[in-house]
């Protein structure tokens, strides 16, 4: 059952990924990564971490995805020209890259197999939210502070990014009494 | 019969592939920020499926974790992204390449 | 014995040479200049004829005066100091050396007036003086070749004393290079000569406690080589006596490394008399006689020195009868006479070789002399064809170089008739070459006849019949001079300063040859420069006996009649062959001065085209193609290069790592991290089995 219920949240995982990276209008990328969010929330759901997968959907796709998606109809991108003559060779090499670290990984994990490992029951009780709540605000407690200064440092530079005329020019608005 | 990890790893591996090839071969900034969260997604089915296996709840914080980065990237990222299509009216990334030899 | 005053004689002249150097350039005063360098030279004559002719001196013992200055060279059993030794050789030529210096020393204080180096050309001549006595003061090879050089750099520096003429510079370096070829040869002999012998001294110097046998005693016990051709390349007494020979020849200018002699006449003259007639030059024929004990035992060497000797003599004689420039006359004639001293070296004869040296050197200097002083009269117009009868306003010259022209033809009484005689009885006598003895003989008497041919001819186009000065000649002035004189110039007679050098090297020209009389001619054993120089040179080996009875004997046998008859008839002959050459001369150019002689040999037989083509040509190509172009640029240069382009070509391949495109950033990053997971994923998995 369980095996089913892999193969099918991991084909779809695949799937949705190669159209990530195979679609030219990135509109459709960006969908197609929503795809991919909601069958790895599927797959956090099979190995008993239905926090993570909560968490997954909202952030991820209802927050980040949103944000992307705002972006694009913001700027108004169509869809990519064709290819230019320089770089083409990127493609191919890009592709036998991909072949090689499939290579290696799939070195490593034969390796690995053959040293024994307890293979764990996928039923705990590890990933319910009371334990990674104690988790968070006891043993890792360092880490969520340190967490959320850098979300402060995420919102002041998105805001100094986005302001209008960008940077330098507010500066010069101020010597020149523009703005307070 | 169970799903081993390494079935999940194996997931995990090719998923973060197909982002690794997706950030080299496309030319639009946004399809390129999107290929790293690909990534992102596939290490955290990394640490999930090792603190499944072994019954420890850090790989589940550290997911935690990488998520609130992966967010705060996505702002300041696409913050980014914004200023340089301001600047240059196109996303196409082979176009900012002034700095070189 | 020890000495130390030896060293004086060296040094005295070194000291004028700094002195006029450092402090002569500052004060500019001819008078100062030429007091300090001739005030030098006659220091080192006072003392060369003291330690001479003193009760111990030199020429009175057996054993040489040694001066131990400076261990210099002193390696295991090699030893080579700077230490000089007096013997009866070298104080021979010490003192002739040092007195005929002095003498040019003061006519050149006269003829170099007005020279704007005036303290160069001294402190060169000193600095000469210095070398040519280290030369024949060494007591070792290694010493002697460094006075060897020495005398080859300033004949360079004063062939070249006029900086501005280019013909001077190219003869300085045409006659330093031949030189060097020479010297090639000579420092091959001094190696081989250690290789046989273990050492290079010429005497067994007992303070500097020098044990084991010297280079010359060695051969003195060795066996004598095989007369054959093969001899030469044996490695033994042969080879060596070959290769010093190269390098007399060199510095003596026998064929084939005579070509700069002729050429080193655009120096000044002084130096001409002092250098290239009575000293430098002769110092090949010191070498040979100083190497005799090599020699003797190496007969192959000997014959090819007479053979030599005798060829230079003729070939030059007959180049010196065509030649217009008289200096240049005078140098073809010094050759001639050089070969007449190998040729005597090599039949055996060393004693009369150093005769002739001793009588060339009066009668030559005065030569060139008198050939400065009719320069220098003339206005520096060195063209016999624009000459003439200048005796009339030059009579002290003349009367002086009358002595001179005498002497050299061979006319008896005066000084080059007994050195030049004896050379040739030796000749004709010579044991061991049989016939070949006569043929010899008869190539020294032709070249006695063209002597005085061409001296004669030298003369009369000089001093006697019509003054071709007067006319303005259509003939192409070579030299360009201080005085361009538009208009005939009047000659006038020169100082005193050098006039009286002139009239005691006439003096010495007239009555020098009296101290080498033989005793044929007197019945008498009277022949002062034969004792004198007996035991410092070899015996041919087999004579010993039978030489020393020939002369000095009493004992009337029919041979010995036979011997002293036959050298009065060859005497005779030589007579009559210098009066025939000069009443041939005299008759032929009285009337016709200006005869064209055969343009062969005014053309001195193409010889310098001839090496120009054969031997420079190819060497200059050579380089210039070969090795310049191919291995300097081609291979030197080229690597360096090489190395260049290839930093840049590594450069421009790596700049294409940094396009600036991102993508190509992010897949580089991705090809390291690969290479970074592959190698711990390969080595580092063991650590999980």
């Amino acid at each position: 059952m369980l095996v089913l219920l892999f193969i099918l949240f991991g084909a779809m995982a695949i799937g949705c990924a190669l159209a990530v990276v195979a679609q030219r209008n990135p509109l459709y990328s960006a969908i197609s990564l929503i795809g991919v969010f909601i069958s790895l929330a599927c797959l956090y759901v099979t190995l008993a971490a239905p926090f993570i997968a909560a968490v997954q959907v909202i952030v991820y796709a209802g927050a980040i995805m949103v944000l992307v998606v705002f972006v694009i109809m913001l700027l108004n991108v169509e869809e990519e020209e064709h290819r230019r003559p320089r770089l083409r060779f990127l493609v191919p090499a890009a592709v036998a890259l991909a072949g090689v670290l499939i290579a290696e990984v799939a070195f490593i994990l034969v390796s690995v197999q053959q040293s024994p490992v307890l293979p764990g029951s996928s039923t705990s009780d590890v990933g319910l939210t009371q334990s990674i709540g104690s988790a968070l605000f006891t043993r890792y407690l360092l880490p969520f502070e340190i967490t959320s200064i850098l979300l402060l440092m995420a919102i002041v530079g998105a805001m100094t990014l986005a302001r209008r005329g960008g940077l330098l020019q507010s500066r010069d608005q101020v010597k020149r009494g523009e703005l307070r | 019969m169970e799903p081993q990890l390494s079935w999940y790893l194996a997931l995990s591996a090719v998923l973060f592939t197909i982002g690794m090839a997706g950030v080299i071969i496309k030319r639009n900034v946004i399809a390129m920020f999107m290929c790293i969260e690909l990534m992102l997604n596939a290490v955290n089915l990394t640490f999930v499926a090792f603190a499944s296996f072994f019954h420890d709840v850090t790989g589940q914080l550290f997911v935690f974790i990488v998520m609130t980065v992966a967010a705060a990237e996505a702002a300041v990222g696409l913050g980014i992204i914004i200023a340089i299509f301001r600047n240059r009216e196109t996303l196409d990334v082979d176009e900012a390449s002034i700095l070189k030899l | 014995m020890e000495t130390n005053l030896l060293s004086i004689i060296i040094f005295a002249p070194l000291a004028g040479a700094a002195i006029n150097w450092l402090i002569g350039r500052r004060v500019r005063n001819e008078r100062f200049v030429a007091t300090v360098a001739c005030g030098s030279v006659a220091i080192s004559t006072i003392v060369a004829f003291y330690l001479a002719f003193n009760s111990h001196g030199a020429l009175r013992t057996e054993e040489p005066l040694f001066d131990h200055i400076w261990t210099w060279l002193h390696v295991g059993d090699f030893r080579a100091d700077f230490a000089l030794a007096m013997d009866r050789l070298s104080g021979t030529y010490a003192l002739f050396i040092t007195f005929i210096g002095f003498l040019i020393h003061v006519f050149a204080a006269g003829y170099m007036h007005g020279e704007d180096g005036y303290y160069r050309f001294f402190a060169y001549l000193n600095l000469f003086m210095f070398a040519m006595l280290t030369l024949v003061l060494a007591d070792n090879f290694v010493l002697m070749f460094v006075g060897w050089e020495g005398v080859g750099l300033c004949s360079y520096l004063l062939i070249g004393y006029y900086t501005n003429r280019k013909e001077a510079g190219d003869a300085a370096k045409k006659a330093f290079i031949t030189n060097r070829i020479g010297d090639w040869g000579f420092v091959l002999g001094i190696m081989l000569m250690f290789l046989l012998t273990g050492s290079v001294s010429f005497f067994a110097n007992p303070a500097a406690g020098e044990a084991a046998q010297t280079a010359l005693s060695y051969f003195k016990t060795a066996p004598v080589d095989p007369f054959t051709f093969s001899a030469i390349f044996a490695g033994g007494a042969t080879s060596v006596a070959m290769l010093l020979f190269i390098g007399a020849t060199g510095k003596s200018a026998q064929i084939p490394l005579y070509v700069w002699l002729p050429d080193a006449m655009a120096g000044p003259t002084p130096v001409s008399a002092l250098i290239h007639a009575a000293t430098m030059v002769t110092a090949g024929v010191y070498m040979i006689v100083r190497c005799s004990e090599i020699f003797v035992h190496a007969p192959t060497a000997m014959f090819i020195v007479a053979i030599i000797g005798a060829a230079t003599a003729l070939f030059a004689a007959t180049i010196g009868l065509a030649q217009n420039d008289i200096k240049k006359v005078l140098a073809y004639s010094t050759i001639s006479q050089l070969g007449y001293m190998f040729l005597a070296c090599g039949v055996g004869a060393f004693v009369a070789a150093i005769f002739h040296v001793i009588t060339h050197a009066f009668f030559k200097a005065l030569l060139f002399l008198g050939s400065g002083s009719v320069i220098h009269g003339m206005h520096h117009e060195q063209d016999m064809r624009r000459m003439g009868g200048l005796k009339k306003y030059m009579p002290i010259t003349f009367a002086t170089m009358l002595t001179g022209w005498l002497a050299i033809s061979g006319v008896p009484i005066f000084a080059g008739f007994f050195s030049k005689d004896e050379i040739l009885w030796k000749t004709w006598s010579a044991a061991g070459m049989g016939s070949f003895a006569k043929v010899l003989w008869a190539i020294g008497a032709i070249t006695a006849f063209l002597t005085a041919i061409y001296m004669t001819r030298m003369m009369v186009m000089t001093f006697w019949g019509e003054e071709r000065f007067r006319n303005v000649q259509p003939i192409h002035h070579e030299h360009e001079e201080k005085n361009n004189h538009h208009g005939p110039v009047v000659p006038h007679e020169s100082p005193w300063s050098m006039t009286i050098p002139l009239i005691v090297l006439a003096v010495l020209s007239t009555v020098g040859g009296f101290i080498g009389v033989p005793y044929a001619f007197v019945n008498r054993d009277v022949n002062v420069i034969e004792h004198t120089l007996e035991p410092a040179i070899a015996k041919m080996p087999g004579s010993e006996t039978t030489e020393h009875t020939d002369e000095h004997a009493v004992v009337s046998t029919a041979d010995e009649h036979a011997h002293v008859g036959e050298e009065r008839l060859l005497a005779g002959v030589s007579v009559a062959i210098a009066l025939l050459g000069l009443g041939l001369g005299w008759v032929l150019f009285q009337r016709r001065p200006l005869m064209q002689m055969p343009r062969i040999l005014e053309n001195k037989y193409y010889v310098d085209e001839i090496y120009d083509k054969a031997l420079i040509g190819p060497i200059e190509t050579g380089s210039r193609e070969g090795l310049w172009k191919i291995f300097d640029i081609g291979v030197i240069d080229g690597s360096l290069h090489a190395l260049g382009d290839a930093v840049t070509e590594l450069g421009r391949l790596a700049r294409w790592l940094q396009a600036g495109f991102v993508r190509a950033y992010a897949a580089i990053i991705l090809v390291g991290a690969l290479i970074l997971i592959g190698v711990f994923a390969y080595f580092g998995f063991p650590l999980a089995r």
